[in-house]
């Protein structure tokens, strides 16, 4: 009951912040309802019994790109948006598209969602993706996977210097 | 709790991120359109993993965690070196080349 | 429980040398700034993985537990992509000292993105597909914006950046809908987790939004928009590297999807129809745009548009043939485009990376720089597809593919637009040629020397072209063996 009861909070919590960015003008508005956007989904992930990649979401998205997001903007001293006047045809056709788009999601995920046969337990599942387990099949499996992420990582690194660096030589 | 709703909500997101692509016209509001959607299929990936009781989708959560990072790097640069040429953000007005 | 990693690494080395070498480029740029060493390391880099590769042509291995694929159609894959590398950063030396941004790092995010492109083809499973492609575009919107003093390049990379993201977004929610319907992130183990999980909808919804993202990066009709602009701003070298190796390796790991992750009825039904609807329209629409333009660099971009349309048709076919046909493509493919974006290169003049430049400006070429108008000959009857180059042959394989699945409709319009490609080809070669060169703008015909090291990678790949169209014989069957059935059931 108090699962159900949380997830429609956090549920709520992100689509207002996603809504929120969405027609927010100034970009220091849109990027603070992202950093709620982010910190519900975090939440979820721990009502979905994944406190890892809660903690990790916390950290990554909420602390560190969100941050960044707002240091560029405030760097840039952007303004606001000019408000919006008249029909634009092209929002409009935007906008059928998009409902379009999460009509197909929706009817793809819930209509034809069946269950699985002899699905794990959520006690079972959640023993299954504890955190050891994860560190050994990121460390096992997918250790060469984490090397190419972290040539990726010194890769953007490099990269951002290159394209924004006052002065390159 | 069923799975069904963690989707559902997935795909409101999703579909709202896609929105935002489209309507926005801000390079910075666009791109944070695109964080949410890669958040939306995070939470997806989390619910499939957990329903499945299999580590490989918290895995792919992490290494996209990793890569929007990657990408808000270099994506903010990029925004940051256009401005410093252009002074505008918007990308109905930076349409040099045409045909 | 860790034994397993010293022989799995033994697998990947030829990747991993490459980021090893990319690493040592950073660290000797980072003790002596942009020292003319860099792109010599970069090269007996990129040469150690390609003989590396060359030893596992023929023996194909899975390895960390079948997240990646080594040798065999990854080993062949990997060697077309280090081929583009190899001559994309000799051919950007001399250029990119032009345009003055000759920096180290270029070749660091060259090797960079070649580890993505490598990863990306040999992924085996939907995890490592998304990290390799991943890294590959972030390192290639960075060389799109390499000149950030023009507005060119800056909207070029925003262009590119934002569409390349927004497409990343639906890959990875068709990732995440193909993990739903499985339960499992492996090519090899999709087959029966579907045959568990019977969620054939998620299923065939995760397929459709892998394939946008797929057709994104190969820029294919509709999903094209991006690629002129991109490749107009672009340094001209790396608009040859980016067209080139990146496609390889999409299409590498799209074929490797086709054939070990999806069932068999699904390839022949709707994803064949799908795919054969794209490669016509592709084709059609790449060609008779790029008649009407008047600037060489995006006419060329058009034309590798309606070069993905072709490997496609080979994609549609679904056979062994048809998958290996498409392999021969992107080498022959890879090789000419590489040395006609070099040729392009050589002749510029503008400040802007040839944005500016019209095809007038090539007018009489051929007789100043006679390597460059001859080499640029081959290149141009390699694309049309005459014989006997190894476009033909390529060309050859893929439509007698499309026949063989009883896809001649497709074949006989991949035909005609090649019939119809022919045309804006062969004029740039009538202008570099037969105009007077009085047609060319003053600024343009200014006497330059051509860099040792241009006139040696274009003359080796006109050679390469004529040796592949004259003698492919081994080459095609090693393509084709890759997945004809039996290879395929033994999972490699």
């Amino acid at each position: 009951m108090l699962e159900t009861f949380l997830f429609f909070v956090f549920a709520v919590l992100s689509v207002v912040g996603a809504l929120g960015m969405l027609i927010s003008r100034s970009p220091v508005a849109a990027a603070l309802w992202m950093v709620q956007v982010m910190l519900a989904i975090a939440c979820l992930y721990l009502t979905l019994n994944a406190a890892f990649i809660g903690v990790v979401q916390v950290l990554v998205y909420a602390g560190a790109i969100m941050v960044l997001f707002l240091f560029v903007i405030m760097l840039l001293n952007l303004e606001d948006m000019p408000s919006v006047g008249g029909i634009d045809w092209r929002k409009v056709v935007a906008g059928v598209l998009g409902v379009a788009v999460l009509a197909q999601l929706l009817a793809l995920v819930v209509v034809r969602f069946g269950a699985i046969p002899d699905a794990p337990s959520a006690e079972e599942a959640v023993a299954a993706t504890d955190v050891p387990y994860l560190g050994v099949a990121l460390l096992t499996e997918h250790a060469f996977t984490l090397q190419i992420v972290g040539v990726l990582l010194l890769a953007a690194t490099i990269g951002a210097v290159v394209l924004a660096k006052k002065r390159f030589v | 709790m069923d799975l069904t709703w963690y989707l559902a909500l997935s795909a409101v997101l999703f579909s709202i991120g896609v929105l935002g692509v489209l309507l926005r016209r801000n390079a910075i509001i666009v791109f944070l359109s695109i964080e949410l959607m890669l958040n939306a299929v995070n939470l997806s990936l989390v619910g499939f993993s957990q329903g499945f009781g299999d580590v490989h989708g918290q895995i792919l959560v992490f290494f996209v965690m990793s890569v929007a990072a990657a990408e808000a790097a270099v994506g903010l640069a990029i925004v940051i070196a256009m401005f410093r040429n252009t002074l505008t953000l918007n990308i109905d007005e930076i349409n040099l080349f045409r045909g | 429980m860790y034994d397993f990693l010293l022989a799995d690494t033994a697998r990947v080395l030829p990747i991993l040398v490459v980021a090893a070498v990319g690493i040592a480029v950073i660290l000797l740029d980072a003790f002596r700034n942009d020292s003319p060493s860099i792109p010599w390391l970069a090269g007996a880099g990129l040469v150690a993985a390609f003989v590396l590769e060359g030893f596992k042509l023929y023996d194909p291995q899975v390895a960390f537990f079948g997240q990646v694929y080594s040798g065999g159609a990854a080993a062949f894959a990997n060697m077309v992509v280090l081929l583009g590398a190899l001559g994309s950063v000799v051919l950007s030396v001399p250029y990119l000292k032009r345009i003055g941004h000759n920096y180290g790092e270029v070749h660091a995010l060259i090797l960079f993105a070649t580890v993505g492109m490598m990863t990306l083809a040999s992924a085996g499973s939907l995890i490592t597909l998304f990290v390799g492609l991943e890294t590959m575009s972030v390192c290639l919107y960075v060389l799109t914006g390499l000149v950030r003093e023009e507005k060119g390049a800056n909207e070029s990379a925003l262009k590119y950046f934002l569409l390349g993201a927004f497409s990343t977004g639906f890959f990875l929610y068709g990732i995440a809908l193909l993990y739903g319907a499985t339960g499992t992130m492996l090519f090899s183990e999709m087959v029966e987790g579907l045959a568990v999980t019977e969620r054939t909808g998620i299923f065939v919804g995760g397929v459709a939004l892998l394939l946008i993202g797929f057709l994104f990066k190969v820029s294919a009709v509709p999903f094209h928009m991006w690629t002129p602009d991109v490749y107009q701003g672009a340094p001209t070298t790396l608009t040859g590297f980016m067209s080139t190796a990146s496609k390889a390796a999409a299409f590498a790991a799209l074929v490797v999807v086709l054939a070990r992750a999806l069932p068999v009825d699904l390839v022949a039904g709707e994803v064949q129809i799908t795919l054969s609807v794209v490669a016509a329209v592709t084709m059609v629409v790449g060609n008779v745009i790029a008649l009407a333009q008047t600037n060489v660099k995006r006419m060329l971009a058009y034309s590798s548009i309606a070069h993905a349309g072709y490997i496609l048709a080979g994609l549609a076919a679904g056979t062994g043939e048809g998958y290996g046909g498409a392999l021969f493509y992107l080498l022959a493919y890879t090789v000419m485009n590489v040395g006609a974006f070099g040729v392009l290169a050589a002749l510029e003049w503008d400040k802007e990376q040839g944005a500016i430049q019209d095809i007038e400006s090539l007018a009489g070429s051929g007789y100043r720089q006679p390597i460059l108008g001859v080499t640029m000959g081959v290149f141009l009857f390699a694309l049309t597809g005459f014989p006997p180059l190894a476009g033909f042959i390529g060309k050859y394989l893929v439509f007698a593919a499309a026949v063989d699945a009883g896809l001649t409709w497709l074949a006989v319009v991949g035909v005609l637009a090649s019939v119809v490609s022919a045309y804006y080809y062969l004029r740039i070669l009538v202008v570099m040629w037969m105009k007077p060169e009085t047609d060319a703008p003053e600024a343009a015909r200014q006497p330059f020397a051509l860099a040792t090291s241009t006139t040696v990678v274009l003359s080796l790949c006109a050679l390469l072209l004529l040796i592949l169209g004259v003698m492919p014989g081994g080459v095609i069957e090693a393509a084709q063996s890759y997945f004809d059935a039996g290879a395929i059931v033994a999972g490699r």
